[in-house]
Parts: C-alpha cells; structure tokens; sequence
C-alpha cells in the first residue's frame, strides 16, 4: 500500500504491474472469476469469469435488465457477492482505491455546497488519510486529474452549474485522482449530445493513453462494435460471450444476447445491425 | 439621497450616545453576561452542525431530536426539585439515545428513516410530558424546558457548553472530508471502504449534543430553527462547505447577539427573539438573491432587444 500512495498521477507511465507480482500474465490487470451476485441473495449476476487487460476498454452490452450495472457493483463491491476479483493481483477487498466507479448519479444532490475541485478531491480521502488535510501531492494529483479531462478551468465551478456531459467527466477525473487502474462506467452516455458524448470518448482515449483499464456499460450497439477493445455480452446475469467485437458479434451470440430483439446481416466485410431501441417503460418494469 | 443619509447619521449619533445603555448595561449582570456567552457559543455550534443538517435534508431529524430529549431533562429535573444542574447530562444522555434508536430502527429494510424518526420522536416526547405532569408546578416547569430559560445558566452550565461545543467543532474539524463524503455521495464513501455506518451515527451523536447545548438557550421546541436557519440562509451564500459553514456561523451568533439584546430592552422571552431574529436574517438574504436573480435577467433581456447578445445563453436548471 505504501508503494501505491507514493504513485502521482502525474507520473501516469509508472503505472506499471511491478507490484502485481502474482498476476498470471503481466499484462492482465483484473482477473474475474466465478463471480455471482445480485440484492437479498438472488443471482442478477451469475458466474461471470473474464480478465481485462491493462489500458483495454470493454464495453458490456446487454437488453436492459441484462445485469450490466449489477455486474459494475458487484465488481466495485457494493453488492453481496461471491466469486472472486483481483485487480494487479490483490484481491479486491484490499486494493479499494484501484478501482474507481462512476454510477448513473440519479442520487447525487447537484445543490450541493461543492465546488468541481472539492469533488475530485474527494477521490483522495484515502490516499490523505484520516485527520489530515491534503497535501501537495494530493493537491497535483486533482489538478492532473483535471487537466487529463479538461475541467481544469472549470475547477471553480459549483457542480450544479455543470452541463450533464462535464458533470461525467468530472467524477472520471475523480477516479484518477484516485490513482484506480481499473475505471467503471455505469451508462456514461445516457442522456447527453453528441458533443459531451464526442468529449467523453477524448477522456476515454486518454485513459487509455494512462493504462486505464475501462469497463463501461452502454446501449449503443453500433458504436460498440467499434469502439471498444473488447465486449462482454450479458443476458439474465450470464454471460453469453467475451472478446474483441470481430470475434463475438455473431448471430448465434446476439440472438442470445438479444433474443429476437436484434437482427444481423453480414455484407462483404461489413455488419449491419438492426436492433429494437430501448424503451423506458420496458426500463422501468424490469427495475421493479 | 440626503434624506436618507441624514437619518442614517441621526441613528448612528443616537446609537452612540446611547451606547452604554443599549449595549453594555445588560452585560454588567453576571447573570446577564453569561447567558449572553452561552448563546454565542449556542449560535455558532449549531450553525456548523446545521449546515450538515441542511445540505442533508434533515430538518425533521433534528426537530425530532430535539423533542426526545425531553425524557432525559424531566428525569434530572425531577430529580434536583427544579434545579439546572443535572439537565444537560439527563439531556445528552437522552439525546444520544434517541439519535442511536433512530439509527438502529431505519436498518430494517421496511422502515424508512423519517418513519423511524416519527416512531422515537413521539415516544420519547409523550414520556417526557407525562414524566413532567407528575411534578406540582407543571406548566411553568414544561415552559421552561419547552421553550428555554436562558437566565438560568450557571457557572457550571457555562463551563459545560463551552466545553462540549468545542468539542463538536474539534471532531468536525477532524472528520470534515469523511463527513462531507458520506453526505454528498455515500456510493463513493462505500467503494473507497470508509465505515460509512461508523461516520452517519457520529454526525447524529454530534447533532444531539449541539442540540442540548443549546437547550437553555431556545429550548426544545424552537431548536430546529437555530439548526436550519442560519445554515440555509449561509447555503443561498456560498458554493463551498466549509466557507457555508463560516457564514452559518457567522448568523447563528449574530442572531444570538442581536435576540439576546432585542429580548432585553423589548422584554420578550430570549429564545423567541433569536429564532425571530435568524429568521429576519434568512428572509433577507433571500430577498436580496431573489432581486439580485431578476436584475441579472432583466440585463439579460435588454441586451437582446438591443441586440448586443445573439441569443440568451440558457442557464442550465438541473
């Protein structure tokens, strides 16, 4: 752990796996395996294994109800769960501030008395410690995490005054003031532009320039196919099939992914998808 | 413009020559003195917790708080024949139970916390009453408990509410990320394994202290305004919690100040007046944004008619 909190941000190419000296593969930065989970002992996700590289972007894709976020939060540790996680081989229990999760956030108070600056400190608290107040260190770390996502000049601003698309990138840079390896993204693109959608696909890329592995749940089945390194396809809490999307997109695995919710044809070199788009009042019966 | 620079000048000539009687007569009682200390230390500890209280949406909890202590006092009071002395440990202990009870009845799934809070409040409140309706001198007792009797702080009650507000304002001070955390994103304070449980039952602990700090003071009935007014007027101020928590402060004392004098020389009861007092307060502050909010968009539209501003820039109500 001391090694860990002596890492900056700023210094992001050090993020190497020297540490993770019981990984399997050096290049391997989360290891899943058999994990189960859901509320009040039921299974919204079930039997999940599947490792991530370090700085790949998986996109995990499903109909809703699929178990995406669920899978997210068993990951992050905010469900019962069993099975196990290890991010750069520590099991995840231990290793709390190397993964960072950015939730939907229908809960968060944008009234709130913070300004962006105070939210990605926040991100800090372990790394400053109980009783302290932050230090230099920490200070850079919030500014690097800034500029990476081009809040910096924003910093000031109450986060109520924020536009939904920086409201996002300003939780991811909360993550990387957190130093995680491993980010979360619960639906980053529900309900924003083209343009904020255009900003946060910037920040995901320099995430990957940081070695930041990315797990993302989406809707958006088109721009799956060809913006992610990898895909896990989900569907009542299964997994249905993992890997690179020239792999995976098949119509045996969307038809079992999607049911008869999506079709595909294959043209020369290229797919062409059609799918049902996602109706809200479907959403909302599946959340009950 | 003259006029009403000249009746500035009249009442400040006034205030000055009358400066002995208005201001420094009442504190030449000891008695006086002290509950005057008591209330500025009442008005800036509660400020600061309130500020939690209000940026937390716990308004009822704290009203409700206040109420269940009520037990704890009668008990003491009983007890001492109607001395002050054992009322605030007879309060805190009560206060402390009551915000623990809460805690512990909202862990049940089917349990919400302001039903909770309801459940407790009322018991403990209705056992309060009945404690006190066996004493001879109900009614005069109950007001005083009810509504405060900040003439009656002792020496030691001084000692005590000096020493337990500095208290609560250390362990803000210490705590202030975790608490801030947990209050504006428990999600967070949970992925980064803060004992989010540990932290939540601590801010109630320090709210019912504050609460029978300032128990002399306005009493059980008006304490909720001192939690949320001040704070909610220093909230229409500031975009950053700890400068809200200053200003929270800032008018918790000053309404103390200003009741407490307003109470002396219009003889009304003191806590009445402060309460009265932070209200005027927080009514101004909320006036001002409100014309401050309308002059900004009425030079918002003027410049488009003008036409020096293509479109207006939509302000974003999230």
């Amino acid at each position: 752990m001391f090694d860990l909190s002596l890492r900056s941000v700023l210094k992001s190419s050090g993020r190497s796996l020297k540490n993770g000296s019981e990984c399997v593969r050096p290049d391997q930065v989360m290891i899943v395996q058999h994990l189960s989970g859901g509320y009040g002992g039921g299974r919204a996700v079930d039997d999940i294994s599947f490792e991530v590289c370090v700085g790949e972007r998986v996109g995990i894709i499903g109909p809703n109800g699929a178990g995406k976020s669920t899978l997210l939060k068993a990951i992050v540790g905010l469900l019962p769960h069993h099975g196990s996680i290890s991010i750069q081989g520590a099991p995840c229990r231990q290793s709390h501030t190397m993964v960072g999760y950015v939730p939907q956030y229908e809960a968060i108070d944008w009234n709130f008395p913070v300004t962006v600056w105070d939210v990605v400190m926040m991100g800090r608290a372990r790394q400053i410690g109980y009783l302290l107040p932050p230090r230099k260190r920490d200070r850079q770390a919030v500014r690097g995490a800034l500029q990476r996502v081009g809040m910096w000049s924003l910093r000031n601003r109450q986060i109520g005054e924020l536009s939904g698309g920086q409201r996002r990138r300003v939780f991811v840079a909360r993550a990387l003031a957190q130093e995680a390896s491993v980010l979360l993204l619960d639906e980053p693109f529900s309900g924003i532009d083209a343009q904020a959608e255009a900003d946060i696909f910037q920040v995901l890329d320099v995430l990957r320039e940081d070695q930041i592995a990315v797990l993302l749940a989406t809707h958006n089945l088109a721009q799956a196919a060809t913006h992610y390194d990898k895909l896990l396809m989900l569907n009542q809490g299964r997994m249905i099939a993992y890997g690179p999307p020239a792999e995976i997109y098949t119509p045996e695995n969307l038809a079992a992914t999607f049911g008869d919710r999506i079709m595909l044809w294959h043209e020369g070199k290229q797919y062409v998808m059609v799918a049902d788009e996602p109706c809200h009042e479907c959403e909302e019966r599946e959340a009950l | 413009m003259t006029d009403l620079w000249t009746v500035l000048q009249w009442g400040w000539v006034v205030l000055a020559h009358n400066f002995d009687i208005l201001f420094l007569e009442p504190l030449r009682y000891p008695l006086l003195a002290r509950s005057m200390e008591a209330a500025i230390i009442v008005g800036i500890v509660s400020g600061v917790l309130g500020t939690y209280v209000v940026v937390r949406g716990m308004a009822f909890f704290g009203d409700a708080l206040a109420h269940s202590i009520l037990p704890g006092v009668a008990f003491m009071y009983q007890r001492s024949h109607g001395s002050t002395d054992g009322l605030f440990w007879g309060g805190l202990v009560a206060g402390i139970f009551s915000a623990l009870g809460i805690g512990f009845l909202t862990r049940h799934e089917k349990i919400k916390e302001d039903t909770a809070i309801g459940i407790v409040f009322a018991a403990s409140f209705a056992l309060g009453i009945a404690m006190i309706s066996r004493i001879d001198n109900y009614a005069g007792d109950l007001s005083h408990i009810l509504f405060g009797q900040i003439l009656g702080v002792s020496e030691g009650d001084l000692r005590l509410i000096a020493l337990f507000g500095a208290g609560v304002l250390l362990v803000v001070t210490l705590f202030y990320k975790e608490f801030m955390i947990i209050s504006f994103d428990p999600v967070l304070a949970r992925t980064l394994r803060l004992p989010t449980e540990l932290f939540r039952l601590l801010l109630l602990v320090l709210i019912a202290i504050a609460i029978v700090v300032s128990l002399q003071t306005v009493g059980v009935a008006l304490m909720v305004a001192l939690l949320v007014t001040p704070a909610a007027a220093a909230h229409l101020l500031t975009k950053r919690l700890m400068p809200m928590m200053g200003v929270s402060a800032l008018i918790g004392a000053m309404s103390s100040v200003i009741g407490f004098y307003v109470s002396y020389h219009q003889d009304i009861a003191t806590g009445p007046a402060i309460v009265l007092t932070a209200t005027a307060i927080f009514l101004v502050v909320f006036v001002e944004q409100q014309i401050q909010r309308s002059i900004r968009q009425m030079i918002l539209r003027w410049q488009e008619l003008r036409g020096l501003r293509t479109a207006a820039v939509p302000v974003e109500q999230p």
